[in-house]
This record gives structure tokens, C-alpha cells and sequence, in this order.
């Protein structure tokens, strides 16, 4: 029986853990000697106050709503994908080789092939840990975390000896030609007459990011094979009834999920840096798990989740800037939400469920009279 | 490749092994009764930033293992309160607790010492210094058996041969007490236990304890004996390769003295190119090696050389009553 109204499970639970992780955050701040209020407002105007804050704000939620989506098919499936990170490492290195040896004509071209590149590879190595985990019995949790760091000395040993270019010191990739360089928001919206921030590195694969929020949303709630995943995601052993096969479904969501975290790539490689440097991921991956836990795995809760955490990537850059706080306070926000809406999810959800549930008995007087409803 | 180089590899095998037999250990108790534990890594940075800390601002390397002991001590608490009395999801808490010990760490450290995220270098009492067992430098010319006894067993701090030691305490608590058989039973089916009268909880938020000790002596070993000093992120993946090295152990303690030491070899290879060179005579890129312990542990996993069966109520919360 569900005692909370749906809106307090999608919108009170995960607002209450985000309060609970921005007042230990506070609390944080202040015990490093810095005014709270003071940082919050420094945040605020640095990441939302200019198009130049916008702009990094945006290009940080478009890495997240990329790997936020990866990691929220693969819950809808009951999977924890931790390997976010090693995919999109992985959708990089797709990426580089579609725009290094491909003479592309066009950047929307380049932008195509770029996709499916990355995704092809983000699903490939998804893709290995499904079949193990459907075939062998292998947890998926634990070999997607090995595949993390496999993928990250993979990506080392191609770049120092495969595709650094003779005579370069850093374990990096030649810039991608000039065809393939996507265009920035600053050049999307100049002929509309908005004079968005040049600097700011946010680009168009953050349409294409948007783009993969409403397709998921349609393949999990509006097809088929979306309820095939949820279906096997509530119960496993009703969905085998319904003759859904475990093993499909398992590789199914994986490899949706691995390619999501790979076309990532689109985004930090090819629309920022323009080449494939080592730590081109910066974390994202793993970030991707509070989105996707804060968003519910929602298509339109990890869009929010991922534009709010994007927000808190440039304010923290500024904090680090501008005062003796490091951006290292990003990462115990991270932990926090992690924590709160993940791991002590039901430490918020009792109090509140007993809450919901006082508030209907005062307003039903006499539940013992009620006929005995059908169990569901 | 001769003697002595070869002496000198198993020394550093052991130096390399320890933090990971110790975090190893941990694991093993945590997984044993149900807890499955990804944030080994995140209790030994946390550990190995308080021992560090407190060993430099007290001088005192010992008073510093305690403060390393305590973090971790908390953060298995921690988790204990999420996965067991919470009945959350204990990988999604693991995770959130690596991530936690990650930006504590700097964000303390930054603000303690202003040394960009470092504690100062640990110096005389502050570290745990090697220790020369008897006649070490007596036999020290005995041909063969010298230098293994002088360079090999003698020499190391204080911690490696807890560590050692800790190997058959294990195997003693877990298999040949009343306290062990129960936390066998508690990973395996945590109902039996409860129906002979015995607290589930209880026994889950010791062995998640133990698993704290444990991890707070790895993470003290790195920054007070391994280096002088805590630097960002110094666990650098040492508790994921505990993690491969406990499932390689089949989750035995034995095993995992001999998983955690052959890991520990690469890890010592990793830094010794020369020697892989001339001992198969052919080139081995060290990022490859590095990456060996995850994909053995995958090919273990898979079930392709031997098969892995984790404790059967491993990562499910015990609910006593519907």
C-alpha cells in the first residue's frame, strides 16, 4: 500500500535529503572558518549571475544529464551500473578516432558519427558486464568497477603509445580538425539575437543531451521494451512469467546505459577540449549516480538533478577561486546526496510516511468500519 | 635477475601487500556477515589522513594509528546505519562514503594545514619506523639465508607483521569460535540466526566494526609507514584491488594472505620494468600491469578458472518482521 501521495515520494523525499545535505554542507562550511550564506551567494552569482556562469553551468549539467540518464535505465532495470566513468572514457576514445580519421565535411555530421562512435564503445564495454552478469553470475556492481579501472589503463596505454602524436610530452590525442569542432550556445544563439558568453564552453550537444532525456522517457514509459525493463526491474520472477528473458533485458538496459555514458564524450571531448586528454571524464561518471538517485531516474528529475549538480560544479569552482574553500566541497555535497536520497533514503521516508499516515487517520475517524479491501 | 634483486622485489611485494591484506581482512569480515562493503577505499583515506594529521600535530605515530582508527571507525558506523539499521542499499552507501572520505580529507586537510589538501611530512616518532628483528645484522652475511632474513622478515614497521599476524587471528576468530561460526551464519541465513535467539543486528554491526579496526590500520599504514605524510587521494585505488583480492580469496582468510601478496608482486613489478624485461625477456607496458588484479578478478568472477560464490545473504538488509 502506498501510504505517501505521489507527490511527497517525488518531490518531498528527494527535496527534504537535498535540505538534509545542504545543512551538514553548511555546517561543514562554517566549522572551515567561512561564512555559508556568503558562499551560497558566491555560487549563486558565479554559476547563475553571468551567461559566462550559465555557460559552464550548462556544460557541466549536459556531462551529467548524459551519465545521469546512463545509471537511471540501468535502476529501471534493478542494475547499478557504477561504470559510468570507464564508459565514458571509453565513448572518448570513440570519439576521438571518429573525428581523427574521418574526413568528416560537416560538424552535424561529425556530430553523428561522433554519437555513435561513443556510443558504440560506451556500449561495448556496458556491454561486457551485462553478458557476464546474465551468462555467469557475476555481480555487476563489482565488474563494472573493475572495468572502471581497466578502461582508465586502457585509455593510458592507447594515448602514450598508440595516439600521441610523435614529439608531444602530455599523454594526449592531435586537436580534431576544424570540421568537427561543434559550435558553442555563443554561436547558436547569435543569430537569434542573444549574446551569450564566447568563453563559456557549453556547445550544442547539450540539445542533444535534452534530446536523450524525452527519447528515454518515451522508451521507458511509451514502449514496449520500457516495460519489459520495468516490468523485469519490480520483479524478476514475474517478469520470467510474462515471458520476459532476464539475460535480454540485462543486456538491453546495459548496453542503453553504456551507450548514454559514452556519447557523453560529444560533450567534454569533442565540444570542449576538442582532443582526448587523459582525465577527460573528471569524475562525471560517478556523478552521474547522485543524479540519476536525486532524480528519482526520471528522465525529467535527472534533467533538474543534472542542471542543480552543473550549478554546483561552477560555484564551487568560484568558491575555490575566491576563497579558501576547496572544490573539493563539491564532492562532500556529492557524498551527501549520495547518502541522504540513496542510502538513508528510508531515514527520510518513515517519519514522513508516519506523518501521512496520522494526517489520513484524523481525517477517517473510524477506519475499523471500512470493508476489508483486496490485498494489492 | 639475481638474489639480491630478487630479495628486493619481495621486499617491496610485502610493503605493497600489507595495506591491501589489512583492507582485505576488513572486507572479509564485513561480507562474511551480509554487509557487502565498497567503501574500504573511503575508510582508508579517511584513517590515513587522521593518522597522519594527528601523528603531526602530536608527534606521536601512535596516538595517530588511534585517530586513523577512529575515523574509519565512524565511517563504518556510517555505513552500519544506512545498510543494517536503515536497511538501505549498502553499495549506493559504500559509494557514498568513498566519496565522503574523498572531500573530507582535502577539505581538512586544507584547512588544518594549508598545504593544498597534504599534512606536513611526518618525521622520527611521528612515523612508524622498521623495525630490526635479532640477529638481523649478525646473519646479514650468511650466504642465501642472510639477506632473506635481514632484507625480507626483518625491516619492516610494526603494522606489516600485525598484518601478517592478523591473517591466522582470522582464520582462528572465524572458524574456531562461537563469535566466527555466527558470523558465517549471519552472511549465510541471517533468519536461522535470529530464530536461535541471537541478535542479527548485533552481530552485523560487529563485524562491520572489526572491518573499521582493520581499514583504519591499512589507511594509518600508508601515510605513517609507507610515505611520511598524507597526500590527496593517497589510497589510489588500493581498496578496489582489496575488494578484487577478497573475491580472488573466495572470501577465505588464507586465500586472501596469498591474493593480496601475488597483487601486491604487480604492484612491486609495476615499478621494476628492468626485471619483467629480463626475466621474459620481452617488454611489458607497466599501465597493462596495473590493470591485471581487476581483470583477474573479472575472469574469477566469470567463473572461467574456479568459481567465487559470495556469502549467500550478502547485501540484503535483515527484516525481522513483515
Amino acid at each position: 500500500m502506498d501510504v505517501m501521495p505521489k507527490w511527497a515520494e517525488v518531490i518531498l523525499v528527494p527535496l527534504i535529503s537535498l535540505l538534509l545535505a545542504g545543512v551538514i554542507s553548511a555546517l561543514v562550511i562554517l566549522a572551515i572558518g567561512e561564512d555559508p550564506i556568503a558562499a551560497a551567494k558566491l555560487m549563486v552569482t558565479g554559476a547563475l549571475g553571468s551567461t559566462y556562469g550559465w555557460g559552464y553551468t550548462l556544460y557541466y549539467a549536459t556531462n551529467f544529464m548524459f551519465t545521469g540518464l546512463a545509471v537511471a535505465i540501468a535502476f529501471h532495470a534493478r542494475l547499478f551500473n557504477i561504470g559510468g566513468e570507464g564508459q565514458a572514457m571509453l565513448g572518448g576514445l570513440g570519439v576521438a578516432l571518429a573525428c581523427l580519421y574521418v574526413p568528416w565535411p560537416h560538424w552535424t555530421l561529425a556530430l553523428l558519427g561522433a554519437i555513435m562512435m561513443g556510443g558504440l564503445l560506451g556500449a561495448i564495454w556496458a556491454a561486457i558486464p551485462a553478458w557476464l552478469q546474465a551468462k555467469r553470475g557475476s555481480h555487476i556492481v563489482i565488474t563494472t568497477i573493475m572495468f572502471n579501472f581497466i578502461a582508465a589503463a586502457l585509455l593510458n596505454y592507447v594515448l602514450v603509445n598508440l595516439l600521441r602524436p610523435a614529439g608531444q610530452m602530455d599523454p594526449a590525442t592531435q586537436r580534431f580538425p576544424e570540421a568537427t569542432n561543434l559550435p558553442t550556445l555563443h554561436d547558436l544563439l547569435a543569430p537569434v539575437g542573444i549574446a551569450f558568453s564566447k568563453a563559456a564552453p557549453a556547445n550544442v550537444s547539450l540539445l542533444v543531451a535534452i534530446a536523450a532525456c524525452f527519447g528515454l522517457w518515451l522508451l521507458i514509459w511509451r514502449t514496449r521494451l520500457g516495460y519489459e525493463i520495468r516490468a523485469y526491474g519490480h520483479s524478476e520472477s514475474a517478469a520470467k512469467y510474462a515471458g520476459i528473458s532476464p539475460v535480454k533485458i540485462t543486456m538491453i538496459a546495459m548496453i542503453i546505459s553504456g551507450a548514454l555514458a559514452g556519447m557523453m564524450a560529444t560533450n567534454n571531448v569533442m565540444g570542449e577540449a576538442e582532443r582526448l586528454v587523459l582525465n577527460s571524464t573528471e569524475g562525471a561518471g560517478f556523478i552521474g549516480i547522485a543524479v540519476a538517485l536525486m532524480g528519482r531516474s526520471h528522465p525529467l528529475g535527472v534533467f533538474i538533478a543534472a542542471i542543480l549538480f552543473g550549478f554546483l560544479y561552477q560555484g564551487g569552482a568560484e568558491l575555490a577561486l575566491w576563497t579558501s574553500i576547496p572544490r573539493e566541497l563539491i564532492v562532500v555535497i556529492q557524498a551527501l546526496v549520495i547518502l541522504f536520497t540513496g542510502a538513508l533514503d528510508n531515514m527520510v521516508r518513515m517519519p514522513l510516511e508516519k506523518l501521512f499516515l496520522a494526517a489520513r487517520r484524523a481525517r477517517a475517524p473510524k477506519p475499523e468500519r471500512k470493508p476489508v479491501e483486496p490485498a494489492e | 635477475m639475481d638474489y639480491l634483486t630478487l630479495i628486493q622485489l619481495l621486499d617491496s611485494t610485502v610493503r605493497l601487500a600489507t595495506p591491501l591484506l589489512l583492507a582485505c581482512l576488513a572486507g572479509l569480515f564485513s561480507e562474511r556477515a551480509g554487509i557487502f562493503d565498497i567503501g574500504l577505499e573511503g575508510k582508508m583515506l579517511a584513517a590515513a589522513f587522521f593518522s597522519a594529521a594527528i601523528a603531526a600535530l602530536s608527534g606521536n605515530v601512535w596516538l595517530g594509528l588511534l585517530a586513523g582508527i577512529g575515523a574509519s571507525l565512524a565511517l563504518s558506523a556510517l555505513h552500519g546505519l544506512a545498510s543494517i539499521t536503515f536497511r538501505g542499499n549498502q553499495l549506493i552507501s559504500g559509494v557514498a562514503i568513498n566519496f565522503l572520505a574523498a572531500g573530507m580529507t582535502v577539505l581538512i586537510a586544507q584547512d588544518w594545514f594549508q598545504q593544498g589538501g597534504r599534512t606536513p611530512s611526518l618525521m622520527g616518532g611521528g612515523r612508524f619506523e622498521g623495525i630490526t628483528l635479532p640477529f638481523a645484522d649478525a646473519l646479514a652475511d650468511v650466504p642465501y639465508l642472510g639477506p632473506f632474513y635481514a632484507e625480507l622478515i626483518s625491516g619492516h614497521s610494526v603494522l606489516v607483521y600485525m598484518a601478517f599476524a592478523a591473517v591466522p587471528l582470522t582464520w582462528w576468530l572465524l572458524y574456531r569460535t562461537r563469535f566466527g561460526l555466527r558470523v558465517r551464519a549471519v552472511g549465510e541465513n541471517p533468519a536461522s540466526v535470529d530464530t536461535a535467539g541471537i541478535s542479527v543486528v548485533g552481530l552485523r554491526y560487529a563485524a562491520v566494526a572489526i572491518c573499521g579496526v582493520l581499514c583504519g590500520i591499512a589507511g594509518a599504514y600508508l601515510s605513517t609507514a609507507l610515505q611520511a605524510g598524507f597526500v590527496k587521494d593517497m589510497s589510489a585505488g588500493r581498496g578496489f584491488i582489496a575488494l578484487a583480492a577478497l573475491i580472488f580469496a573466495k572470501w577465505r582468510p588464507w586465500y586472501a594472505l596469498w591474493a593480496t601478496l601475488l597483487f601486491g608482486l604487480f604492484g612491486a613489478l609495476e615499478t621494476r620494468p628492468d626485471v619483467i624485461e629480463a626475466v621474459i625477456g620481452i617488454k611489458v607496458q607497466g599501465q597493462l600491469l596495473g590493470a591485471l588484479p581487476y581483470v583477474m578478478t573479472v575472469v574469477i568472477l566469470a567463473g572461467f578458472v574456479g568459481k567465487a560464490i559470495p556469502p549467500r545473504a550478502g547485501g540484503e538488509a535483515y527484516v525481522k518482521e513483515r
